[in-house]
């Protein structure tokens, strides 16, 4: 078993998704089928390979501190589930 | 004559000697997606109205004896995860069903100036996951040539669109295949460009150093019109290319004499289609008769690209779809709290296939496990890229098949996630090393299309497409079309 | 049991561009709530970032002037969190190659100078901001600004080489005036612009090995962080001395309340899961470059407080005073350059022009007495044209009516009276108006002298030459 149901749960709350016990199960199963094909990587060697996070061979790429207009708030809000008052709201944030 | 039949290059000849009209143009495609929409269902978002304003407007211009672009006129579709302003952008996804971006992603804003003319956005697999259509959080597109069959995934709507005559070119997004992989099962022309080569901006991002945007069309020369449309350095995306871009259509008749192939031993998988294989072989012997010299190159970690593109991926989009979570636009779930609204946003929000990958991809980035999975990935992906390195030291161009078998059934393989990952074996390795590939027809395979990809390194996509258009000179299929008789 | 502090502080600044770190927004401080945003700071699907030039420049000019190593190639990476004041819910951060690594300052405390090392400096993005109805702990609900998300940070680390809160305060004071002089930050606490988390941990005097350390948000000013580690101190020392453990976790200062609570909820396995970041590119400095912000960097406080002492003969406490922020001491050196007595000068700075500035808040630079007429006013104390003490009123007047010295004097008439024959007459005219003083004077009460000077003066308005005025009043009762 490369993954089991504590780790699903885990992965699930770093996600922020909610599965109910059927799913987790699913899950759980085809989650650990596709890790265990991911495990053929295993057979490559790569000592001294650098990783390659970028394909292109570009650095420096950057823009100049010039100010932009902005959004009309109005605009920014557009999409908004719950604006109010100009602001974004949100359900309270228990800590 | 049925105007929809026709291609964007003829329609133009036509059009700028005042033959027809933009707006019959338009009419004639509109009309005809209006039929075909009960069968194939390529589109989430028809954009009538605004298409025929365009078209009126091109008319007045071409009165007016203004010079008009080549795509002037020419209604085509865009996958629906490009942002269109004032336009539905939902990515095929519940969670952005409501979604109206309050701007245009370049290459939205490339084609309204060349006065190209939107018909609508594309049907796709949820947030471009998938490799059916069979993901989207609203429908399943259906193959114009056999509708009990998928057009491919994840831009299966824009291959269906151009298949089924609803529009003359679309736009697709290829992150592991997904513009090849239904331009070969749809039977059209689409292409993947060199990494950097078109601006992702707009381009709602699924992963990240692997997404690039490119054309559907029903031949190599209209593909390569829109290509050139839509390239180009773009100062808002940090990962663009600074290169001008040529005129691809300018020398497509150039040939292959001379032209080294090399066909990569381990595309030719075993567990491909027989018929697929024979097609291929057959038209690489065409280019073979045109001049083309063939030689057999091993790319030796290819048996790694799937494993090392499912990390890579999902786990770019593990973060990337963070943002999708109630706040500040899309579907938000009840919740008394913030985080049970977060949780109930995005379960309610995003179909079992985008939650399966935000959990591999979370799982693979995790404290622990990091090293093992991403970083190895990516230390596989600089060993793939060198196999592409190698092998154009000997060759100019790779030529392989899209896909190890044509389109497959609809629900055949939704249950399977590893089974419907293994139709991406031979697209991933192009993705995981940036270059440039084409796909367009070479054959049937009981009635359905073949597709056969050409692969070029970094920026060849004028010799790539000098080659597709050289094998285009030797068949007819780009003259055909899905015959949907139930429309007619 | 006698337990030795250690502590490392994290600093955040805000840099003082005029856009965003990776859009075209104002980071202007203090808008409309949600009017300084775009699709891009508001993590819009699609969109992509693009770095403003100027904080990668200011954050090599903070490394350098932190005597830190420019790294040659240098990523960002994302960090992972969900928070609604964080748009992507990712913040694009430098993880594990920051710009700067490896620096150092020095502090002065009782007399002493320290170097506290400097882990690194790396860019950020700032999150926005949440208003709350209520209290965080207590809100049904809490509205988001997205206003700031997206102005540029550099996040400063110390080496925990700090000892006492003491020290942590010269420290932060410290960074503060560096990041003052080479013009990178507003460093208003108050604003925002600079924040400060503060890491302590306790360990039995004599032990290497570092004890556990607890984290310490939501200080908002540098006598709170001093407060805040003093609190802790004592917390830590309590549970040590009882033989407890102290559990590593995050904790918020209530300013009110002079405590810290813990905010170990929050902590719940929070994993940020940092990888490069595939929407930028990686950045490597050009050697040359560097080179030129290097030399172009301004005279750092250190050093200026050194030449000051040295080449103006003031004392360590007054150079520091005078050097604690590039406005104050470009300013001190304009009253020296324009010809005032270095000594003076400092007095007058630190003395009734600060008074003045900090009664009305206000920052030096918009002080309406201007360095060069401020020693005009000192040479005419030097010349003896006033005394000391007129000279406050005219400084006053210089203030409120923005004229100089000399016109004031003029005006109102307060040339110092300095005419021995002159005074002769008028101190002899007091002596006989008052002949009891003078009587009680001659009787052995020396005080009465003051009585008489105290006429003398109020007969000249406080005119007259206080020196000139004691020797003849002295002169004439004496008998001379």
């Amino acid at each position: 078993m490369k993954i089991n149901r504590k780790d699903v749960e885990h992965v699930a709350l770093l996600s922020r998704l909610e599965f109910s016990e059927a799913e987790l199960e699913k899950y759980t199963g085809q989650l650990d089928a596709i890790l265990a094909y991911i495990d053929v990587l295993k057979q490559v060697d790569t000592e001294g390979v650098e990783p390659l996070a970028h394909v292109l061979d570009l650095k420096n790429v950057m823009r100049p501190d010039v100010v932009q207009p902005s959004l009309p708030r109005k605009t920014a809000l557009l999409n908004a589930p719950e604006p109010e008052n100009g602001f974004f709201k949100v359900p309270k944030i228990v800590e | 004559m049925d105007l929809f039949r026709l291609k964007a290059h003829e329609l133009h000849e036509k059009l700028i000697r005042r033959e027809i009209s933009a707006v019959e143009i338009t009419r004639s495609v509109l009309q005809r997606a209006d039929k075909a929409e009960t069968l194939v269902h390529s589109f989430i978002t028809r954009t009538q109205e605004s298409a025929l304003e365009r078209a009126g407007a091109v008319d007045a211009k071409i009165a007016q004896g203004a010079e008009v672009s080549p795509l002037a006129g020419i209604p085509g579709a865009l996958k629906d995860n490009m942002c269109t302003k004032g336009i539905k952008t939902t990515c095929a996804s519940k969670i952005l069903a409501d979604f109206v971006p309050p701007y245009d992603a370049t290459v939205t804003l490339k084609l309204a100036a060349t006065d190209a003319v939107i018909v609508g956005k594309a049907n796709m697999d949820e947030f471009a996951m998938g490799s059916s259509t069979e993901n989207s959080g609203f429908f399943v597109t259906r193959n114009p040539w056999d509708t009990d069959r998928v057009p491919g995934g994840s831009s299966g709507g824009s291959g269906a669109a151009v298949a089924a005559g609803e529009a003359v070119w679309s736009l697709g997004s290829d992150t592991g295949g997904s513009i090849r992989l239904p331009a070969a099962y749809c039977g059209v022309v689409g292409m993947k460009p060199t990494y950097g080569r078109v601006s992702r901006y707009g381009l709602v991002a699924y992963a990240s150093s692997l997404d690039q945007i490119g054309p559907f069309a029903r031949d190599v020369r209209d593909c390569a019109t829109v290509l050139e449309a839509i390239s180009g350095y773009d100062r808002r995306d940090s990962t663009s290319i600074d290169v001008q871009v040529p005129q691809y259509t300018k020398n497509l008749a150039a040939g292959v004499k001379g032209l080294k192939v090399g066909l990569p031993r381990e595309y030719f998988v075993s567990g491909m289609q027989p018929e697929v294989e024979a097609a291929i072989r057959a038209s690489i012997d065409e280019l073979v008769k045109q001049g083309a010299e063939l030689t057999e190159v091993s790319m030796p970690h290819t048996e790694y690209a799937l494993a090392t593109y499912y990390l890579i991926a999902t786990a770019e989009a593990s973060s990337n779809l963070g943002r999708y979570d109630g706040v500040g636009f899309g579907h938000r779930g009840e919740g008394s709290d913030i985080i049970s609204m977060y949780k109930r946003s995005r379960t309610e929000g995003f179909g079992e296939e985008v939650r399966r990958r935000i959990m591999l991809g979370t799982y693979s980035l995790s404290s622990g496990y990091y090293d093992a999975y991403y970083l190895k990935a990516l230390k596989v992906r600089r060993l793939i890229q060198q196999d592409f390195d190698r092998a154009f030291e000997k060759v100019d161009v790779l030529i392989a098949p899209t896909a190890p078998t044509t389109a497959f059934k609809v629900g055949e393989k939704v249950d399977d996630p590893l089974a419907m990952y293994l139709m991406d074996v031979c697209a991933v390795p192009v993705n995981l090393a940036g270059v440039p590939a084409l796909s367009l027809p070479c054959g049937f395979a009981d009635g359905l299309p073949v597709g056969m990809q050409i692969i070029g390194p970094h920026l060849s996509e004028e010799r790539i497409l000098q080659t597709g258009f050289a094998f285009e000179q030797t068949h007819d299929y780009h003259k055909m079309m899905a015959p949907l008789q139930e429309v007619g | 049991m006698q337990y030795g502090k250690v502590i490392g502080l994290e600093v955040h600044t805000e840099l003082k561009t005029a856009s965003k770190i990776f859009c075209g927004c104002t980071t202007e401080f203090g808008g409309e709530q949600n009017t300084h945003v775009c699709p891009v700071c508001l993590g819009l699907p699609g969109v992509l970032p693009v770095l403003n030039e100027k904080v990668l420049e200011f954050a090599v000019r903070t490394g350098l002037a932190l005597n830190c190593k420019i790294a040659p190639y240098s990523k960002f990476d994302r960090k992972n969190y969900y928070y609604p004041d964080l748009p992507k819910n990712f913040q694009t951060s430098q993880y594990d190659l920051p710009i700067c690594v490896g620096g150092y300052l020095d502090i002065e405390v009782n007399g002493e100078t320290k170097r506290i090392g400097i882990t690194r400096v790396h860019m950020e993005e700032d999150a926005g901001k949440l208003v709350h109805a209520g209290t965080i702990s207590n809100s049904e609900y809490a509205l988001v600004d997205y206003n700031r998300t997206g102005v540029p940070l550099l996040e400063i680390v110390s080496e925990p080489d700090i000892r006492t809160p003491e020290e942590a305060k010269a420290y932060l004071e410290k960074i503060k005036s560096i990041l003052s002089y080479i013009d990178v930050s507003d460093c208003k606490m108050e604003e925002g612009s600079l924040r400060c988390d503060a890491n302590i941990s306790l360990r039995p005097l004599g032990q290497e090995k570092f004890g556990t350390k607890a984290e310490v948000k939501n200080v908002n000013s540098f006598k709170a962080v001093q407060r805040a580690l003093e609190y802790e101190v004592e917390r830590q020392t309590e549970i040590l001395s009882e033989g407890g453990r102290i559990i590593q976790e995050t904790r918020s200062w209530d300013d009110s309340r002079g405590i810290t609570l813990s905010m170990r909820n929050k902590e719940q396995a929070e994993d940020y899961r940092y990888f490069p970041e595939p929407d930028l590119v990686p950045i490597v400095v050009d050697p040359v470059w560097v080179e030129t912000i290097c030399n172009n960097l301004p005279e750092l406080p250190d050093a200026r407080k050194k030449r000051i002492m040295t080449e103006c003969g003031l004392s360590a406490y007054d150079a520091e005073v005078i050097t604690a922020t590039r406005a104050m001491a470009d300013y001190y050196d304009e009253i020296v350059k324009a010809g005032a007595e270095a000594k003076i000068a400092a007095n007058w700075l630190m003395g009734d022009v600060s008074k003045h500035l900090n009664s009305c808040v206000m920052d030096i630079r918009f002080c309406p007495v201007s360095p060069v007429n401020l020693a005009e006013m000192i040479s005419l104390i030097e010349k003896g044209t006033i005394s000391g003490k007129i000279a406050k009123s005219v400084f006053e007047s210089m203030w409120n009516e923005g004229k100089t010295a000399g016109e004031i004097v003029k005006e109102q008439g307060l040339v110092q009276m300095s005419d021995a024959g002159e005074l002769d007459g008028i101190v002899a005219a007091v002596m006989a108006a008052n002949p009891q003083s003078v009587a009680d004077f001659n009787a052995g009460k020396d005080r009465a002298i003051g009585f008489l000077v105290g006429q003398i003066m109020k007969q000249t308005k406080g005119r007259a030459n206080p020196e000139l005025v004691n020797r003849i009043l002295k002169d004439k009762l004496t008998g001379k």
